[in-house]
């Protein structure tokens, strides 16, 4: 066959030729060794692949993925118009059965520290109750409260210096808010909370609440969350630090 | 409901995910933010479509952003490697294909993948990643010959490590 070409062997390999093609190229195959061994090996991928990653189909779906709720941004009120909460239903029904307290309460973690960040960050006169000034007193006071040794970044170099920081009622107890301020005024804050011992995810992920951008990870006991209303390339450049500074 | 057939769709992209992303962890933040950013913009699928290719395109969107985010964040990278776990009931030969592909170039590796692993047609991963055919074909055909080349040791795998 003259017209024979690379692309009509991959489509034969992958079972994508229609009828006459393939009797074309069969007949092309049987004097063409070297093009018979190319299909083969290809196929020979191809099995490989679904032998190595298909067990992940029988894998239970993780509650996260089950529970995805539409990520805001700029098509989030479109999307709400276009019934995005019946969407929001569906995956909530489907998920209700699997859902577990664990669950709700990791995806709680950026909500909470967005509700706090909102709350005092815009505080003019006591936004934190124990200043940077009196830093290891506030350190050891939230350290012993939350019943776990805390530690304060360091964000200077990112302009970012700490105003204090205070106590809150977090959903299982008491949790640690950290805020910064840089030279413009803008505020960041660094939640700290206590987790169950045995949610053990360090996964660096993002959230977007209504204007306070937050991203979060969980560390052993300690979830953290660090929000800001800024883009969210701007407050990942702090996080990274964060995260370096806090996971050594 | 139309968001049980985006759930129906989950076990899919979780192995195409873990295919194309290595770690399962970050495979599965990958799943999470498509589903994110599918079920955000769904009113922009059309009815009747293949929604499993406008997924796949979502989280290769999705996908890329995420590693120009992560050259930002190398440290988030190391950690993850940290976690990484080898399947330890796959034969050796599997685990190698895996760390293979790792050396694969991504737009290589997408469409190996989506072409032999989920088997979409060459139309449909043209369509789902935006490319011409013409691209497809020389992205499957380097991909299955740079694939060949590094499960037989013929590639020096440090050259060619993609995600950086």
């Amino acid at each position: 066959m003259s017209n024979l070409t690379e692309t009509d062997l991959h489509a034969y390999a992958d079972g994508q030729l229609d009828d006459v093609r393939r009797v074309q190229v069969e007949a092309h195959l049987a004097h063409d060794a070297a093009a018979t061994e190319s299909v083969r090996l290809w196929r020979e991928q191809s099995v490989a692949l679904r032998a190595l990653y298909n067990p992940v189909l029988n894998e239970p779906v993780p509650q996260r993925l089950l529970a995805a709720r539409p990520s805001p941004g700029r098509w989030a009120y479109y999307a709400l118009a276009a019934g995005a909460m019946g969407l929001a239903f569906g995956l909530g029904w489907l998920s209700h059965s699997y859902r577990t307290d664990r669950f709700v309460e990791a995806a709680a973690l950026p909500r909470r520290a967005a509700v706090a960040y909102a709350v005092y960050a815009p505080e003019v006169r006591h936004p934190v109750e124990v200043g940077a000034d009196q830093q290891d007193h506030l350190v050891k006071w939230l350290s012993k409260r939350l019943g776990n040794e805390l530690k304060v970044p360091l964000l200077t170099p990112q302009g970012f210096d700490l105003v204090g920081g205070r106590l809150l009622p977090g959903g299982k107890g008491p949790v640690a808010q950290f805020m910064y301020q840089d030279a413009r005024g803008q505020r960041i804050t660094l939640y700290v909370s206590v987790r169950d011992a045995e949610l053990r995810e360090t996964a660096f992920r993002f959230s977007q609440e209504d204007k306070v951008a937050v991203f979060y990870w969980i560390d052993g006991k300690l979830g953290y969350a660090l929000s800001g209303e800024m883009d969210r390339a701007s407050l990942l450049a702090v996080a990274t630090v964060v995260y370096r500074q806090l996971n050594p | 409901m139309e968001s049980a057939e985006i759930v129906a769709h989950i076990p899919r992209l979780r192995r195409y995910a873990r295919a194309l992303a290595g770690d399962s962890h970050r495979a599965d933040d990958l799943v999470q933010d498509t589903l994110e950013r599918a079920l955000a913009k769904f009113y922009l699928w059309r009815h009747g479509s293949d929604l499993r290719a406008w997924l796949f395109t979502i989280m290769h969107n999705v996908f890329i952003n995420q590693l120009r985010a992560r050259r930002e964040l190398a440290l988030d990278e190391a950690v993850e490697d940290g976690l990484r776990s080898a399947p330890q009931s796959d034969p050796l030969e599997l685990r190698d294909l895996d760390a293979a592909l790792r050396r694969l170039p991504v737009e290589q590796r997408e469409v190996l993948l989506l072409v032999g692993l989920e088997q979409l047609s060459y139309a449909e991963v043209s369509k789902a990643l935006g490319i011409p055919a013409g691209t497809v074909m020389s992205r499957l055909s380097r991909g299955r010959e740079r694939l060949r080349a590094v499960m037989s040791g013929t590639v020096a795998a440090t050259n060619l490590k993609v995600v950086k």
